[in-house]
């Protein structure tokens, strides 16, 4: 849910990174927040335990510039990927105006991409959610692995709906950005449809 | 779509700002302010130059979340107010309307039983503005900015 405030001209929209245990979320908004100037962004966020697994989320609050005067300001989440932390990831998916689906490309993964993909359309679903309205992209991260899946399969087990889908290596941001403008962009798109 | 966007208009950020500033004065605090369950900062007042207000928003939504899912797992719909008490500094977290959530940060100047007191009076001023502001967005008279916005206002967003 986007929340637009006339009295500081701003308008807050709210990004969550989903995807299975170790599939890079958390580096994508490392590496986001490496690579922004210092007064596009806030403070980064990262409630993890002692061994840097995700607890509850990373938070990044990211202004990318005005739009007809109003200043849009993206705050970017991550989930938990581990399974038994399904309980906090529903909480974070709360109020959420686009999700990035990070894929873990590596074969032995397949299971948890899917395990986890199917997790995010109920835990949607739960909270009056349906993935296939709202802004939603695919990123297919560490091609640079030599156990890497071809796009061809991970295209055909992942992506049925033919979302906009990208190619990344969190860890170099290869692919990272793009990412990040193709979602951005899907849900200034819904809230000018919404606006109308 | 569940509820498509939450809006704040001018009018109701200055009663809302002008009740936090009361709140803050009354109580004797060093900062308040008002964050919705979504973590976005609606309004602040007191001491808050050094604050990272926008982390503050974020997380005390996500500590929200938390013992709200907490209550669920005990039964209860929610826990309505949270005290978190530091050496120094001591944190109020209350939700008013079921909505929106108020934040005090006192330190030894004030107490427990006044912050209580102030809040419970602030959340009821809240509370009404909060519902003239949702009636207000329900009938939406007035137009969003982004229904005129093109498609090349949003690539615009992202040249490099």
């Amino acid at each position: 849910m986007s929340f637009i405030n006339y009295s500081s001209r701003e308008i807050h929209c709210k990004i969550v990174y989903y995807g299975p245990g170790l599939c890079g979320k958390t580096t994508n908004l490392q590496y986001i927040y490496a690579k922004t100037n210092p007064e596009a962004k806030g403070k980064m966020i990262s409630l993890a335990t002692e061994t840097e697994r995700t607890l509850f989320f990373d938070f990044l609050p990211l202004s990318l510039g005005d739009i007809r005067g109003f200043r849009t300001r993206f705050h970017l989440y991550t989930v938990p990927g581990q399974v038994f932390y399904d309980a906090s990831r529903k909480l974070i998916l709360k109020g959420v105006d686009g999700v990035v689906f990070v894929a873990d490309s590596q074969i032995e993964r397949m299971e948890a991409n899917l395990e986890s993909m199917e997790n995010l359309r109920v835990n949607l679903s739960e909270q009056g959610y349906n993935l296939d309205n709202l802004p939603y992209v695919i990123q297919y991260n560490k091609r640079d692995l030599p156990n890497a899946a071809s796009i061809e399969e991970l295209h055909r087990l992942l992506n049925p709906k033919n979302v906009p889908e990208f190619q990344a290596i969190a860890s170099t941001g290869w692919g990272v950005f793009d990412t990040l403008k193709a979602i951005a962009k899907l849900v200034l798109q819904e809230l000018k449809k919404g606006a109308r | 779509m569940v509820s498509p966007q939450f809006v704040m208009y001018e009018e109701e950020y200055q009663q809302i700002a002008a009740v936090c500033d009361q709140l803050c004065r009354e109580s004797n605090s060093k900062v308040v302010f008002l964050v919705d369950k979504n973590g976005q900062l609606l309004a602040s007042a007191g001491q808050t130059e050094n604050l990272d207000t926008t982390s503050l928003a974020s997380l005390t939504a996500g500590n929200i979340a938390a013992t709200g899912g907490l209550a669920k797992l005990i039964g209860e719909r929610e826990f309505s107010i949270l005290f978190h008490e530091g050496e120094r500094d001591n944190l109020h977290i209350s939700i008013v309307g079921g909505r929106v959530i108020l934040v005090v940060i006192f330190d030894n100047r004030s107490s427990l039983g006044l912050v209580r007191l102030r809040v419970k009076k602030a959340s009821q001023q809240l509370g009404a503005i909060m519902e003239q502001l949702n009636r207000k967005i329900q009938s939406a008279s007035v137009g969003s900015p982004f229904a005129e916005i093109t498609d090349e206002d949003i690539d615009n967003l992202f040249k490099d």
